[in-house]
């Protein structure tokens, strides 16, 4: 069983990251671009638990440490 | 006073802490490791800058869940005087001891310089020595940029709970004076009982005149007062 969580910034805080990331794919040529947010991506794989069990598992994860809601959404999708 | 000052794997500010409670300010001081548990003799706690556990996840994410913190949390609970300085004022944010968040400056670099910081409240004890209501002292970090929602920030303000913004040498709070980006200029915060603080800049680095400021004794000062 695999969680796969995906972290971004809140809509309305500032991502320098995404900003300088777009920036540079402006100076390579790349045209269209409206914005880019920059986010994390993180890996769980369990052992040994149902998929109910993992679920609960990263919804935890994610609230007591993974995220932080002052300024992070995260969403995830579990795998076998 | 008796001052603890924290050690997590990564701190690297807390030797200039201690020279400054034990030597400038003349305290009884002694260093904590993260995994010591018992913070009764203590009268204050200091969580000093650095990059605690490398800054991995978010900064202080994970320093925020040291045996050590539990501890922090209860102490601020009793109404123990507690200090975060930079990477300390993040772990207060993400153990909930003070709201809002340090993210990425908004320039995307790290910034290490001097900078002012005007005394909003002087009333507090962490200001109430500040002679000076400007203090120029350095600072030095890649996330140090204050984020918290509008309602809360109207509640800091209203309860005069921002205790530093940063400004120009004349005391003036403009954006060319906000060094990464932070909301509304804040350096620095207490909470809303008064016993809890973070600020970003470092001022045990700015202790001594030979340090070209010591402006920052003015805050220690104010706090063994």
């Amino acid at each position: 069983m695999k969680a796969k969580i995906h972290i971004t910034l809140k809509n309305g805080i500032l991502d320098p990251q995404g900003q300088t990331i777009q920036h540079g794919l402006e100076m390579l040529g790349f045209t269209g671009i409206r914005t880019v947010r920059a986010g994390k991506l993180i890996e769980i794989v369990f052992d040994g638990i149902s998929r109910e069990q993992a679920q609960q598992a990263t919804e935890n994860a994610c609230k007591k440490l993974l995220a932080n809601p002052v300024i992070e959404n995260y969403e995830f999708v579990i795998t076998e | 006073m008796r001052f603890g000052i924290v050690v997590f794997p990564g701190s690297n500010c807390e030797h200039d802490c201690y020279y400054v409670l034990k030597y400038v300010v003349q305290q009884q001081v002694r260093f904590i490791w993260h995994k010591e548990r018992d913070l009764r003799e203590f009268d204050a706690i200091v969580l000093p800058g650095g990059f605690s556990y490398g800054d991995y996840l978010r900064t202080g994410a994970i320093a925020r869940f040291s045996p050590v913190m539990e501890e922090v949390v209860k102490f601020a609970q009793r109404g123990g005087l507690v200090i975060g300085i930079c990477n300390g004022f993040q772990i207060l944010c993400e153990a909930g001891l003070l709201p809002g968040a340090l993210v990425r400056n908004a320039g995307v670099r790290f910034v290490a310089k001097s900078v002012y910081l005007k005394v909003e409240n002087s009333a507090t004890p962490f200001t109430r020595h500040c002679t000076s209501q400007v203090l120029k002292m350095p600072l030095a970090h890649g996330d140090g940029n204050y984020y918290v929602d509008k309602a809360t920030l109207r509640q800091l303000q209203e309860q005069r709970r921002i205790l530093w913004r940063y400004c120009t040498a004349d005391g003036e709070i403009t954006a060319a004076a906000n060094p990464n980006g932070a909301l509304d200029n804040i350096a620095g915060i207490m909470n809303e009982t008064g016993n809890v603080m973070g600020l970003m800049p470092h001022p045990e680095r700015a202790c001594e005149t030979l340090l070209h400021s010591a402006d920052g004794v003015q805050i220690f000062q104010s706090i063994v007062a």
